[in-house]
């Protein structure tokens, strides 16, 4: 692998990260379940029926801990909350593991786990079981947390990433490149008018009502680190179909349009927390459409393209101006440009 | 973003690629000199939606693929050193030098910082005074100014641990340097609209002047690119080279006189090293004597690179240096795609947003 050392875009969800796990993870741990690369496992317990018990987790590494629209632990749980509810699971026991940097303030960690129990009572999960360590100071960044899962998938409902069928309707949930852009520009301390907010969010309940008008949803992903434009490319590989969509479609808010333009990205690539990208069967988009718009993190959701049988693994975007052009995954960490 | 989605109307788009269609009958060939206008023609997919009437060659303009592999050596060297840190604009981190890129150091261990603005750099040295922070210097016409505004404020408030590595070049000796080579024949030249922002349109009066090729000075949203280049396809039918403004928004005959000014106080015209090119007599900018102080090559004694071996991708097959002088198309090189990707780049066209390897990969191009 490149240079032979861990770099920093081996963590951001692109295709560096795919080579981590392809090449690296996979030779040593792979097996039926853990092969499929989902959100969340399906798993078999005996006495519980096939594939009726989902499981997740996730670790949780952000600077600044603290962001507008959510901090790490409101993260930490919505994110594992998520990844289960893209199986089509209802998301039900998570467990949280804390690594602390020697000198964090008590007062930061009481506020990261207030938070963590709003969004857990939010979602309708308990925390059911946890650890704590702590490491030097220098040795970690304040807070490292990792959440695990289980949840429950209803009978009838068979969401996965592989499961794309030519013919779909591509949906997304709302703007792209809210978290993404909010992280950043506190990171960098940039300000704008217009405040920059993370969008993040538990969808477990936006997924249950899109379920319950559409149990033939076919995928559900949640476009987090590589955005939008990277979590097409997976799901085109992984049901091997084409996928088109249109730039004019995809909801951007104009704070976000102008920070990308301002610092040379491109909002297709930057993550998203609270946000989800629906597979379904044309029959099922104006009500999936119309569930989505009544949800309050569904109200920009918008038909953003469809799911087609020409160039497998490939994703398309027809431009604003008409013109079509390859949606490339990211392949290490978005760099701002020179001029 | 108002302001900007009027430069994006597809109306108006639509409008100006069936007029260029209408007026380039025999195709006409255009050199995009500057990096961002190869990115935003890819993005917009104007490429495919002009052919075969007009064929657009990508240029040299892109200033982190014509860094030479040893500059970055000497700037991973410096990141490494115990008690210095390297400062640097975003995407010139992973451009690979002869055994690794600033990313690569960094995992190394080394100190290295993705800054917006050179003026960032004088915060970092104001926050770690135990270390010594060297801001490299990359880029055209665009940011020279911004760095000589760092180095004068750098100046003003005497601070002792920031210095300044300038791998600063100028424009219009390598675009002489490619049509004095005569390796292609270009019908036109769509000239860098921010570098002009700062020198003026005047300055690539050369062109029409000195080898009958006409420019059009353009911006960076696609009806600006559009517009451009419909008057180089109608010079080019009228026979008549001149150089056309179309970014009149941002662009003056005479340019920046304060930035040009303050570019003539801080840095001194000399010979560089382009990547894939080669050293180009008076082609670049290194530190005045008036700021021999802050030049981080002579505070810490790092030898002359336009005197020492060029680039070391050539011999893996890169093909970057052609690709720069618009003589070879991305997709034309063996290791494209293959061996040669974004997340694994040989030479550094594969590497920033603006290499033509990278738009060309990224968006597809021709292959769509």
């Amino acid at each position: 692998m490149s240079d032979g050392i861990v770099l920093l875009g081996h963590g951001s969800g692109g295709i560096l990260s795919q080579e981590l796990i392809q090449d690296l993870f996979m030779p040593h741990l792979t097996n039926e379940t853990l092969g499929g690369l989902e959100d969340a496992a399906l798993i078999s317990l005996d006495g519980l029926a096939v594939g009726s018990l989902a499981m997740s987790t996730d670790s949780f590494v952000v600077k600044p801990l603290f962001f507008p629209g959510g901090d790490i632990g409101k993260l930490a749980v919505c994110g594992t909350v998520n990844d289960l509810a893209m199986r089509g699971a209802r998301p039900l026991y998570l467990s949280v593991g804390f690594i602390l940097e020697e000198g964090l303030p008590l007062a930061d960690l009481e506020r990261i786990v207030v938070s963590m129990a709003a969004a857990a009572s939010e979602a309708g999960v308990q925390i059911v079981a946890g650890d704590t360590k702590v490491v030097e100071r220098g040795s970690g960044d304040g807070v490292f947390i990792n959440t695990a899962g289980i949840g429950v998938v209803e009978p009838g409902i068979r969401v996965s990433a592989a499961n794309a069928q030519p013919g779909d309707v591509v949906l997304l949930s709302g703007a792209v490149g809210d978290h993404g852009l909010a992280i950043m520009t506190r990171r960098e301390g940039l300000r704008f008018e217009t405040p920059l907010e993370s969008d993040c969010a538990p969808l477990n309940g936006l997924v249950d009502n899109m379920l319950g008008v559409c149990p033939e949803i076919r995928v559900l992903r949640d476009p987090t680190r590589g955005g939008l434009a990277t979590a097409l490319n997976e799901l085109a590989e992984a049901s091997g179909v084409g996928i088109s969509v249109g730039e004019a479609d995809i909801p951007v808010h104009p704070a976000v349009a102008a920070a990308s333009e301002l610092l040379g990205l491109d909002p297709l690539y930057v993550a998203n927390e609270g946000k989800l990208i629906v597979m379904a069967p044309e029959a099922c988009a104006d009500d999936l459409l119309e569930v989505m718009r009544a949800h309050p993190y569904g109200r920009e959701a918008a038909c953003i393209g469809r799911v087609t049988a020409d160039r497998p693994g490939r994703v398309i975007l027809e431009t604003t101006l008409g013109t079509r052009r390859l949606l490339d995954m990211l392949s290490g960490e978005q760099l701002p440009r020179i001029c | 973003m108002t302001y900007i989605q009027g430069f994006r109307n597809p109306t108006a788009a639509r409008h100006l690629i069936e007029r260029i269609r209408a007026t380039a009958t025999a195709p006409v060939r255009v050199m995009e000199f500057c990096g961002g206008h190869t990115h935003a023609i890819m993005r917009y997919g104007l490429r495919e939606a002009l052919a075969p009437g007009v064929e657009l060659l990508s240029g040299p303009g892109c200033p982190v693929c014509v860094s030479a592999s040893a500059d970055i050596d000497q700037a991973i060297e410096l990141s490494l050193r115990p008690d210095m840190t390297v400062a640097t604009f975003g995407d010139m981190i992973r451009v690979p030098g002869t055994r690794t890129s600033l990313q690569g150091a960094r995992a190394e261990g080394g100190d290295v910082r993705v800054v917006y603005s050179a003026l960032d750099a004088l915060e970092l040295a104001r926050t770690l005074p135990e270390r010594q922070v060297v801001m490299l210097g990359i880029g055209f016409e665009t940011t020279a100014p911004t760095v000589a505004a760092a180095a004068a404020q750098a100046r003003a408030e005497g601070l002792p641990n920031i210095s300044f590595y300038s791998m600063h070049k100028l424009t219009d000796p390598a675009m002489r340097a490619i049509l004095d080579a005569g390796e292609v024949r270009l019908n036109g030249v769509l000239g860098p609209g921010h570098v002009a922002a700062i020198t003026g349109w005047q300055a690539w009066e050369f062109l029409p002047r000195e080898y009958g090729v006409p420019c059009a000075v353009s911006g960076f949203e696609p009806t600006d690119i559009l517009q451009a280049l419909l008057a180089l396809v109608e010079s080019h039918a009228e026979r008549s080279p001149r150089v056309i403004n179309s970014y009149g928004r941002g662009v003056t005959p005479g340019g920046n006189a304060v930035a040009q000014g303050l570019m003539g106080q801080v840095f001194q015209v000399a010979a560089a090293a382009w990547r894939g090119i080669g050293v180009i007599p008076a082609s670049g900018l290194e530190l005045s004597e008036a700021f021999a102080d802050l030049d981080a090559r002579r505070r810490f004694d790092l030898p002359d690179v336009t005197e020492g071996p060029l680039d070391a991708e050539a011999a893996l097959g890169c093909h970057c240096g052609e690709v720069l002088r618009g003589v070879t198309l991305p997709p034309d090189c063996a290791l494209f795609g293959t061996t040669c990707t974004p997340a694994h780049p040989v030479g550094p066209c594969m590497v920033s947003a603006e290499g033509a390897c990278a738009a060309h990969y990224r968006y597809g191009g021709e292959t769509l």
